[in-house]
């Protein structure tokens, strides 16, 4: 566990010292910004013809009206940033010939991976944490309920440790960046969109796809909920991908 | 003690290397040579516990290198072709992270990395990004990265490779500094190097031991032959025939102005015969001297015969 925070310290040097976590943090909170402001725009249009139709009844809520679609915004930002995160972890080492320094190192394997997984996982943490800003916006504007924001990160975050699995495995796949961040993206829209083919599918293979599906899993921690079955979706997911990370990179040592 | 029996390795269905069997003693300092893609790297990857071998083993101190590969490379430091170095990296920085990821801990991290940085002069360079040093003190950062945890064995993979003279010097220096107090196996297609570093020379040849032994000892079981430069001052036509006539004489070629080069049998001894001759015919020597056979001949030789044999 030592050894993997070691390597996790490193990488999180590396990209603190460079650009690329400013920039891509940069875009991120300029794109999320955008889309929350034009969302709270709507939303104050509607509350004034709420005002005015008071007999309609209408229940305006900032959770479910602001909140809610902000963040399931925020995961299609993500999708489309973190493979540009990932993808240096094991491309720029094999590239660079720097890989061969951990490789000769009294380090298990199963240790570089977690180190590069937690650095990057650490990094896109805090660069959606960022965002809170528009929460804090929104508890001086009103009082939304605070249990829905919470849950809601956490799900956002679980969801950006898939990508961030997925991405490391792809960049354990190769040497070339390019092609581990299009695998990494290629990979997630494919695990955002498979249950798409659910009504093409059919009852019970439907119903996998639906399971599988990364996004239909973040519906329930937006509502506030936290469900064993999301959380196990999830952690699992990470586990597989930086398994088969692992099984590469082990593999390759014998060709 | 570095024991190896039958290593072989292959890369797909290339083989790299073939039955290598050889031995090194503590303190040794061993060179391989050979030329590009003979399997030298491949060797060294798998001894610093890299690379699983195909078959074979490859022990180090009694611990096999693909059975206890953790616990051994603590005690192994490797330099391998391309020093593993981060570009973005201050040197300090960069020996801290390497001396941590090799297993050290708490305040030796600190006495290590200044220990290293005295050992490869790097005092001046030590708040640098490595990106920006010369290729000179990016091999010495990448040396001192091997050694930074203290090894006993030190494995270093062409480290003059890409230098200029003078840096190819201070390294070699180096490395030579350190053969008191550590076992190195050090790879090398530079003659130089090995003659000036290594007590003991390794060649392999297209994934197999061309041959094993001291310096003196390969030059020796090479020579068949014995050769002589002879300088004369009147050169005329029939000295080289005169000379060709001899029983001991195996070839004569003519070298640069009045002199001649003489491949003669082994302990001929032919000096005062030339001395004879140049008195009855009116040569005038110049000179007479045996011609010693380099390492370069040793290791042409080597690598050239094998393939005839094999053609």
């Amino acid at each position: 566990m030592r050894n993997a925070w070691v390597i996790a310290k490193r990488d999180l040097g590396s990209f603190f010292n460079s650009p690329i976590f400013y920039v891509v943090t940069t875009v991120f909170l300029i794109i999320y910004s955008f889309i929350f402001f034009n969302i709270l725009n709507f939303f104050s249009f509607q509350s004034l013809q709420a005002g005015q139709l008071k007999a309609m009844g209408m229940n305006l809520s900032l959770n479910e009206m602001v909140i809610e679609p902000s963040l399931q915004n925020m995961s299609v930002i993500l999708l489309m940033i973190i493979p540009v995160i990932t993808m240096r972890s094991f491309a720029d080492e094999k590239k660079m010939k720097t890989f061969r320094l951990l490789l000769s190192s009294p380090v298990p394997l199963r240790e570089i991976v977690l180190g590069k997984f937690l650095a990057c996982m650490i990094v896109v943490t805090v660069m959606i944490l960022t965002s809170s800003y528009s929460m804090g916006f929104l508890f001086l504007l009103g009082n939304p309920e605070i249990g829905p924001i919470v849950t809601g990160y956490l799900g956002v975050i679980l969801m950006a440790g898939c990508y961030v699995s997925v991405g490391v495995f792809a960049s354990s796949l190769t040497d070339n960046q390019i092609v581990a961040a299009v695998l990494t993206f290629g990979f997630s829209l494919f695990m955002w969109v498979i249950g798409w083919g659910a009504q093409a599918a059919g009852a019970t293979t439907g119903q996998v796809l639906q399971f599988l599906s990364i996004v239909d899993h973040m519906d329930r921690f937006l509502k506030g909920m936290v469900d064993t079955s999301d959380l196990v979706y999830y952690l699992s997911f990470i586990l597989l991908s930086l398994v088969l990370c692992h099984r590469v990179l082990d593999s390759n040592r014998w060709r | 003690m570095i024991e190896v029996e039958n290593l072989t390795k292959f890369y797909g269905p290339r083989r790299a290397i073939n039955n290598l069997t050889f031995q090194i003693a503590p303190g040794e300092v061993v060179g391989f040579l050979g030329p590009n893609g003979a399997g030298k790297s491949t060797t060294m990857n798998i001894l610093s516990c890299i690379l699983p071998a195909s078959s074979g083993t490859a022990r180090i101190q009694g611990y096999d290198t693909f059975e206890h590969s953790i616990e051994l490379r603590k005690i192994i430091g490797y330099l391998p072709e391309t020093p593993p170095l981060y570009p973005d990296m201050s040197v300090r920085d960069y020996l801290l992270f390497a001396a941590q990821v090799r297993g050290l801990t708490g305040k030796k991290i600190g006495s290590a990395v200044e220990t290293v940085i005295e050992k490869c002069s790097l005092k001046d360079v030590s708040h640098r990004i490595i990106g920006r040093l010369s290729k000179g003190y990016q091999q010495r950062v990448g040396l001192a990265q091997a050694m930074v945890h203290d090894p006993d064995i030190l494995i270093l993979d062409e480290p003059t490779i890409g230098l200029d003279p003078i840096q190819i010097i201070e390294i070699r220096k180096l490395i030579q500094e350190l053969a008191s107090s550590h076992t190195i196996i050090l790879s090398s297609h530079i003659l130089p190097e090995i003659t000036q570093i290594c007590q003991r020379v390794i060649i392999i040849n297209e994934g197999e031991i061309a041959a094993v032994d001291s310096l003196e000892g390969l030059t020796a079981s090479l020579r068949k032959s014995e050769r002589l430069s002879l300088t004369v001052r009147n050169n005329n036509n029939e000295i080289e025939a005169k000379i060709n006539s001899l029983e001991q004489v195996i070839s004569v070629l003519p070298g640069e102005k009045n002199q001649f080069l003489i491949e003669c049998k082994l302990n001929s001894n032919l000096q005062d015969e030339f001395a004879r001759m140049s008195l009855d015919n009116q040569w005038g020597i110049v000179e007479i001297k045996p011609l010693s056979m380099t390492l370069e001949d040793v290791f042409l030789k080597l690598t050239i015969e094998e393939k005839d044999v094999k053609a």
